[in-house]
């Protein structure tokens, strides 16, 4: 039977594959008598075994793909198994109180797993954390349940999850991974940054992609429309090849514009730079065209391990990709960890409002020493490129200003050492806090730069949880009161002669890219794949009329008068 | 039986990574080897015990080894521990 879900279309593209689900198998089992303890004995011995086969399998395949220092994560799981106060005790419960393996297996590891959560220490909890993982995985095998190995995949999927974490993401074998589909999320998801990232299409947010899809259906992720095939007939797949031709077209053309600058149609350049997480992604930035990174993410360095990233390994990664681009500008924001993005090992206290807590600068001025830390090997890495750094989600001027007063002390540190440090670095910040964008005319003088983070602008100036699907109508780039706050932060930096650039998903929108241009945005930041479109569309639109359109809608009223508005103007 | 002390100066202590190549190089040895800590005595082939006793920074701990090779395991203790920085 053939069926569609209907989801966000999160990243673009067409894929046609093998449906996989990365969905918790059900682990339940009943604790029962065994006649013959020696046995059963053997049969846990095997279900070790095969699990440690397996691990090393991919410790392996993750020492290639993902470096030692992810690796690490597997290596410890393995040793865990061949642990004895874990094993031994484990036997010694089938032999003398005759119980089943499941159960035996169980009652120990929840044991261990119970006293390393209640160490005082980041790192222990992390350990409880490997010990649930490990002993899922050797219950799976004893269980006869397919154990879910990302890693592994090893022919083209199509991915099916509930969400995907950072994680869940770091463990995929991106070579056959051609698509995803989620139940939740939405277009500013991880999920569906990573798929745009990875330049696959995803829809988002189906509901109920789990609960349809079983492994091994067949799958058509239509991320131009947001639609997911399930098993579609012949014609529908015929149909889909050739719109995936199209679409392959398409980019041909776009691609095209790879080297040009990007230019309205009277001429002038604005810049159009890329978003990065990691100093991998710079390859698509190449590809599409980008003429600078305007945000790369840092905490990618931070997640997926257990422990912090040291100077050194930072100072490589910011250095990588400063060289990797030349003398392009390259706009590096520090850490911003909290809201949805969580380190298990700095040992946070849980928050009732995580978004509304302590995350990224808040939590840098705080735990100064990690702040520090990645001061210290950016500003050791600006001797390589073009660099400019940004804080996120600053909300006085009294942070900006202690921030930056931590930077300069940190510069003459290393003045002192003798490393050099470049000497045109500007400082900036997100505007991403309405108290900023209102405020941005006394933020200007000090600032060098803003860059909007419209995502988190927008969750804060609706008061809309963005992870929260039933008040995702409030998601709405296009407000005038969103417009009027980006409207005040660019004049008040062009009124101080600085500028302003946009990083959030509203910089690469074809509806809002008319207005951004017509308020005056110089530099728009965006996943990769977006570049080529904006530009192909800013070479079509006029400044003049722009600047007309972008002083009429905002004496409009609601979202979707501007919506209008914009499609009337540009024929959309 | 052999043993010998050591004071920790590993600023992280003894967790995570240097916890596991501590683990891995005792599991090549026969001998029983165990790690003390405060009064806590735990089997050093054992990566959640190791890890169970939080080694700090500055902490004094000392390492036994009997069995046939309990010589040779001890030294090689001992420079895993100066190699990797940890005492």
């Amino acid at each position: 039977m053939s069926s569609v879900l209907k989801g966000i279309a999160a990243s673009s593209g067409i894929a046609i594959a093998k449906a996989y689900r990365l969905v918790e198998p059900d682990l339940s089992f009943e604790q029962t008598k065994v006649e013959d303890a020696g046995q059963e004995v053997q049969r846990f011995q095997e279900a070790l075994q095969t699990s440690k086969n397996e691990l090393e399998v991919i410790r392996d395949r993750a020492k290639v793909e993902l470096g030692e220092d992810k690796a690490a994560i597997f290596e410890a799981h393995l040793l865990v198994l061949s642990d004895p106060e874990l094993v031994s005790p484990i036997e010694e419960k089938i032999n003398q109180e005759q119980v089943n393996a499941e159960a035996a297996l169980k009652e120990t590891a929840d044991m261990f797993v119970t006293m390393f959560e209640q160490m005082d220490n980041e790192y222990m909890k992390e350990r409880a954390a490997d010990i649930r993982d490990v002993t899922k995985r050797v219950l799976s095998h004893l269980l006869g349940v397919k154990v879910l190995n990302p890693s592994m995949i090893s022919e083209e999927v199509v991915v099916i999850a509930e969400d995907l974490t950072p994680s869940d993401t770091a463990q995929l074998n991106r070579e056959f991974v051609k698509g995803f589909t989620t139940n939740i999320g939405g277009r500013t998801s991880h999920s569906a940054i990573m798929a745009r990232s990875m330049e696959i299409p995803a829809v988002v947010g189906t509901k109920e992609a789990t609960e349809t899809i079983e492994n091994g259906d067949i799958i058509i992720v239509d991320g131009l429309n947001g639609e997911v095939h399930i098993n579609p007939s012949d014609d529908m797949i015929r149909k889909y090849e050739e719109e995936a031709a199209g679409f392959a077209d398409q980019k041909a053309e776009w691609a095209k514009l790879v080297d040009e600058k990007t230019v309205t149609a009277e001429g002038r350049h604005v810049e159009l730079a890329a978003n990065i997480g990691t100093p991998k992604d710079l390859e698509g930035v190449a590809n599409n065209g980008g003429e600078g990174i305007g945000l790369y993410r840092t905490e990618f360095l931070y997640m997926g391990r257990t422990e912090l990233p040291s100077e050194d390994e930072q100072f490589e990664s910011y250095k990588a990709v400063l060289e990797g681009m030349k003398d392009k500008p390259v706009v590096v924001r520090t850490l911003d960890i909290g809201g949805d993005k969580e380190l298990p090992y700095l040992n946070l206290p849980e928050e009732m409002n995580p978004f509304l807590g302590f995350r990224a600068i808040r939590l840098c001025l705080e735990q100064t020493d990690l702040f520090r830390t990645q001061l210290r090997a950016l500003l050791r890495a600006s001797s390589y490129g073009n660099l400019k750094i940004m804080f996120p989600m600053i909300s006085t001027l009294g942070e900006f200003r202690e921030a930056k007063s931590l930077l300069l002390k940190v510069k003459d540190e290393l003045a002192h050492e003798g490393i050099e440090v470049s000497d045109s670095i500007e400082i900036g910040i997100m505007v991403e806090i309405p108290s900023t964008a209102v405020m941005a005319d006394q933020f200007a003088k000090e600032v060098d730069f803003f860059s909007i983070g419209t995502n988190d602008l927008i969750q804060y100036t609706m008061a809309a949880d963005r992870m929260n699907e039933r008040v995702s109508y409030l998601y709405q780039p296009y407000n005038p009161a969103i417009l009027r706050l980006i409207k005040m932060v660019i004049d008040a930096s062009h009124k101080e002669g600085k500028w302003t650039g946009m990083c959030g998903e509203m910089a690469g929108d074809e509806i809002a890219i008319p207005i951004l241009l017509g308020l005056g945005l110089d530099e728009f930041s965006m996943s990769a794949t977006s570049i080529l479109p904006a530009r192909t569309q800013i070479k079509q639109l006029s400044d003049d009329k722009m600047k007309t359109l972008a002083e009429h809608v905002l004496t409009l009223s609601t979202n979707e008068e501007v919506i209008e508005a914009v499609k009337k103007e540009i024929n959309l | 039986m052999t043993q010998k002390t050591f004071t920790v100066t590993a600023e992280t202590g003894i967790h995570a990574r240097p916890a596991t190549i501590l683990v891995q190089n005792a599991s090549k040895f026969d001998s029983d080897i165990q790690l003390e800590y405060k009064g806590k005595k735990v089997n050093l082939k054992s990566i959640m015990g190791v890890m169970s006793l939080g080694v700090g920074k500055d902490a004094e701990i000392t390492i036994f080894a009997d069995g046939s090779d309990e010589e040779e395991a001890l030294a090689s203790l001992e420079e895993t521990l100066k190699s990797e920085g940890l005492a």
